[in-house]
């Protein structure tokens, strides 16, 4: 045969790697660049600018990693803007295991001065110091709980007076839901009820645990009702996200450990780790890999194996039928740390079908991060508020009375932006309206 | 040919772009432009000088009048997916990537038409019409993510289009803006317009004629009814035996695909279908319309596969796993990310009575190279994709898959066949353009061309050779790839 190239048109040299971000560099070569995911980001779905797309964003890390280009304040600001959600890795037909080429790469921009993130200190106060911490957590919030009771809060709202508030405590008061009574606390053991079919510890979790009790209430009882025994660990801890996303490796490794002890005591194993929200989940499935190499890294491991999502354990367990209807038209948000962190999407679904008059209706890009994203809405507060705005948008569009979606963090985010536009919307976790209908309450 | 920005005249030229589409709407870091270098043909980069998002067709003709007067070349660009290399912006000058232009702007369900904006996500139709039983037919494999604009340019096809047409079928008329600025409309929302079919030439012309900012395409009504086979296969011979058959036999199935043991790896390992590993072949077989006789046509198409000595005819049974496998074999290419770090598709076309002779000479040349080919592609119609895998730090390796490329289009060629299906020119097969035509077949095309974009400033030296191409190809100005 003729026409064979003699030479191709270009040079492909592996130029030398100024930055090494610890990055296993095989990893970036399993992008093709073929763009199948851009379109499933949603950053890239509200800008559509490749930089701020996943393909683009490899293509940046690998590029700086070359030395080709340098790691300057736009590059740093499109990596930013990332939302982790890793929708892109779902989308991925080729693999490429996006989580594990940012993270490093991050916490490599943090080592080497770049600043991370426009946080305040109140809000790396209340972020790093408060939130992850479940007691300090419940007595911050109770001035507010008893103001939102009273109604003081709405009072000072109309007068005005929140605007007197530094904007980014102003922020977060925003963003805060409505307050239910907290359950106080749980015994550190509950009984099964009827024969024992599982032994199970649960993981109540910080910010959740003062924001949305009632949440780890019916998680504890729901577990109860299908013959779980049910143990609460009382030296469990954070779980590390907060720190770990904003590439703060070391006080998330804390946390790890100090979980992996208190849940893994000599002598008495359980069959499961339960979690109800899906970025707690997705990062205690995860401390494995956190300690990737180091000797604590087999019993990180171990933990991490038996970590199940509320919802998956129970459909693997085969739940018991829910007796009580809730005539209700209702939708699913998939929050991204359980359909793309865990690839979690049809239990949830599953167990809210099995509720008697309870009417499932299809949510439009139900897999589009809603913008809450851990502390993303406090960072890139503009595109979480575009993020918000647009699963309002959706959320409306199916007419639907009750939300359902199995994270704290976006049960907040979907309130603020759904709150004044559907008062009437109920906004729960599956597990919330499962225990509901088991007891007959409403929801 | 214009001449590309310098250094002195692209600050210039930002800020004419910044003017006329606002500061967030214009790239021009050195940082922000590098992901623009090339697009899903990874085999050559250079970077524009200026990446625009406009947003409306007002816009687009204040950008190329503004390309006019400054002399610099200007390239389309929709979602990047071309294989082609149709986006790379040869000499550099102004990128307009069409991604913010994003609206539907009307679906008519009684005279089944939609108006789009072209950066509307082919897929994004389909799903918003999917509530009214309605389609877009083109299916491009990469439909998730492609936009309607770049299915315009390339005249996309997919595993549907072998019953339902190519995407020229499908589009009633192009508003399309010329370099010199001026917009014309062809066609509309009728069918049959009088006058020249300037729509049919616009489409596939891979964005060489101006830049298309909306346009008019056909619904299509879902099949009331699938029935979807899988026939597993000891060799590839006996599935394309089988296919020559199904339509010799008078069957017009709505996809007839072939996956060969290699990629079926790759698939298997990213969507956990169950596919058998260790066949030599697999055909997915569907055929839709009324429910009635789909059944009868199903059952020849297993007595078919059988005497084609099929181990086994699997029936997707219900819609989830139909598509699953769809998903399967939409994703293939992306799946073979899996099998090595780079890959190059070809997509050439032989007359379907050829494709074994095809396949066997794609294995020989495999052998030759030393390169592993994987196959995937549209049976139905003929279209084959080999996929050639490297590594794309290894030069030694990229010679060999560009030798190895060019051996295997070029059997195409003598087999009756040609070097695109439906992937088009670009920059990618533009050396075989004057194989497959006569020099007058060119000049005509090159006068076509002219009657749109005389100066060929819009996606210069895409399709068409320039005498002395290959010189000018490689002029400095081209940087080198990662
Ligand atoms: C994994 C994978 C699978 C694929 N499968 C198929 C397949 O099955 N069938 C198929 O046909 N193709 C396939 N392709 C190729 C590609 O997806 C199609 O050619 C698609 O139509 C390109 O759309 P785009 O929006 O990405 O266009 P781009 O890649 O951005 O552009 C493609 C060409 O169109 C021009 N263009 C884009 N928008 C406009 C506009 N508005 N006006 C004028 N010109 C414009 C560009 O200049 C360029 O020349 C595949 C690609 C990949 C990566
Ligand atoms: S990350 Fe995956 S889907 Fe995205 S471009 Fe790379 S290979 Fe394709
Ligand atoms: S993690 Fe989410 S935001 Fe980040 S690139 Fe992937 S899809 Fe986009």
């Amino acid at each position: 045969m003729t026409a064979t190239v003699d030479s191709p048109r270009i040079s492909l040299p592996v130029t030398p790697a100024k930055h090494d971000a610890g990055i296993d560099y095989e990893l970036f070569l399993d992008c093709v660049h073929c763009g199948l995911c851009t379109s499933a980001c949603p950053t890239y779905l509200e800008l559509g600018d490749e930089n701020d797309g996943p393909r683009g964003r490899i293509y940046l890390m690998r590029a700086v990693t070359d030395g080709r280009i340098e790691l300057d304040d736009a590059v740093k600001g499109h990596l930013d803007l990332c939302l982790d959600c890793r929708a892109c890795e779902s989308a991925c037909p080729s693999g490429v295991q996006y989580a594990k080429l940012i993270e490093p790469f991050r916490i490599h921009m943090h080592k080497i001065g770049v600043k991370k993130e426009h946080l305040s200190w109140l809000q790396r106060m209340l972020l790093f110091n408060l939130t992850p911490y479940a007691g300090r957590m419940r007595l911050a919030l109770a001035p507010a709980r008893l103001a939102q009771w009273t109604g003081i809060d709405s009072l000072m709202t109309k007068l005005g007076m929140f605007n007197l508030l530094p904007s980014s405590l102003r922020q977060m008061h925003e963003m805060l839901p409505p307050l239910k009574a907290h359950y106080g606390s749980l015994p550190e053991v509950l009984p099964a009820e009827g024969p024992r079919r599982a032994r199970v510890a649960l993981f109540t979790g910080c910010a959740a645990d003062a924001i949305f009790p009632e949440t780890n209430y019916a998680t504890a009882k729901v577990l109860q009702k299908n013959g779980c025994e049910v143990w609460i660990p009382r030296k469990q801890g954070c779980c590390g996200a907060p720190h770990y996303h904003s590439a703060l490796e070391e006080p998330a490794k804390q946390f790890a450990q100090q979980n992996c002890d208190a849940f893994l005591p000599d002598g008495s194993p359980v069959d499961a780790i339960i979690v109800n929200a899906a970025g707690c989940g997705a990062m205690l499935k995860d401390y494995g890999h956190l300690f990737h190499g180091s000797p604590q890294e087999e019993k990180a491991a171990l933990f991490a194996k038996k970590v199940k999502d509320i919802n998956e354990f129970l459909i693997e367990l085969g739940p018991i039928q829910p007796m009580h209807p809730l005539k209700l038209k209702a939708t699913y948000h998939d929050a991204c740390h359980l359909c793309h962190g865990q690839q979690i999407r049809k239990q949830p679904r599953q167990l809210l079908e099995m509720i008697p008059e309870l009417q499932l209706t299809t949510l439009n890009e139900s897999e589009i991060c809603c913008g809450a994203a851990g502390s993303y809405n406090l960072t890139q507060p503009e595109m979480a508020e575009r993020l918000g705005e647009r699963k309002a948008k959706n959320v409306l569009d199916t007419n639907a009375e009750a939300l359902f979606v199995s994270n704290f963090g976006c049960q907040i985010q979907l309130g603020r932006y759904l709150r004044d536009k559907k008062p009437s919307l109920t906004i729960a976790h599956p597990i919330d309206a499962l225990w509901a209908s088991y007891n007959g309450e409403k929801l | 040919m214009t001449s590309a920005a310098t250094t002195a005249t692209a600050p210039k030229l930002a800020d004419r772009m910044r003017a006329i589409v606002g500061p967030t709407n214009v790239l021009a870091s050195p940082s922000d432009l590098v992901v623009y270098e090339c697009d899903g043909f990874t085999i050559e980069k250079n970077k524009p000088d200026v990446v625009v998002f406009p947003t409306s067709t007002e816009q687009i003709v204040a950008i190329v009048k503004a390309c006019g007067e400054l002399g610099v070349p200007f390239v389309p660009r929709g979602a990047g997916t071309s294989l082609a290399g149709g986006c790379l912006p040869i000499g550099g000058g102004v990128m307009i990537a069409l991604t913010r232009m994003k609206r539907i702007l009307e679906v008519n369900y009684r005279d089944r038409y939609a108006i789009i904006e072209p950066g509307v996500v082919n897929l994004w139709l389909t799903n918003h019409i999917k509530p009214n039983g309605y389609h877009f037919a083109p299916d491009p494999s990469s439909q998730g993510a492609c936009t309607i604009g770049g299915n315009v340019a390339t005249n996309s096809g997919g595993p549907h289009t072998l019953k339902y047409g190519v995407t020229v079928n499908h589009v009633l008329g192009v508003e399309l803006v010329l370099p010199d600025g001026r917009v014309v409309q062809t066609g509309g929302p009728h069918e049959d317009n009088p006058g020249y079919d300037l729509t049919g030439v616009i489409v596939g012309s891979e964005g060489t004629f101006g830049v298309a900012t909306k346009a008019w395409v056909r619904i299509t009504r879902n099949p009331e009814a699938y029935r979807t086979l899988l026939g597993v296969f000891e060799s590839v011979d006996d599935a394309t035996n089988t296919i020559s058959e199904i339509i010799g036999a008078g069957i017009i199935p709505g996809a007839l695909e072939l996956l060969d043991s290699l990629i079926l790896q790759a698939v298997e390992a990213a969507f956990r279908f169950g596919f058998p590993l260790d066949a030599g072949a697999v055909l997915i077989m569907e055929v839709d319309g009324l429910d009635a006789g789909l059944d009868q046509d199903a059952e020849r198409i297993v007595e078919i596969a059988k005497r084609n000595n099929a181990r086994e005819v699997r029936r997707a049974n219900t819609e989830a796993e139909r598509l699953l496998l769809w998903k399967s074999r939409k994703q293939a290419f992306g799946a073979v990310g899996r099998l090595a770090p780079s890959y190059c598709t070809q997509d050439g076309v032989v007359p379907r009575t050829k494709l074994p002779e095809i396949l066997r000479f794609i294995r020989a040349v495999g052998t030759k190279y030393n390169i592993r080919i994987a196959n995937v592609f549209h049976a139905g119609d003929g279209n084959i994709h080999p996929i050639l895998l490297f590594d794309e730090r290894d030069a030694d390796q990229v010679k060999r898959v560009l030798g190895a490329s060019h051996e295997i289009l070029d059997e195409c060629i003598r087999l009756g066949g040609s070097v695109t299906g439906e992937h088009g020119i670009g920059v990618e097969k533009i050396d075989f353009m004057p194989k497959l035509f006569s020099p007058e077949d060119l000049a005509m095309m090159v006068r076509l061309r002219s009657a749109f974009n005389p100066e060929n400033r819009c996606s210069p030296q895409k399709m068409l050779p320039t005498a002395g191409a290959c010189i000018e190809q490689s002029k400095a100005g081209r940087h080198a790839a990662m």
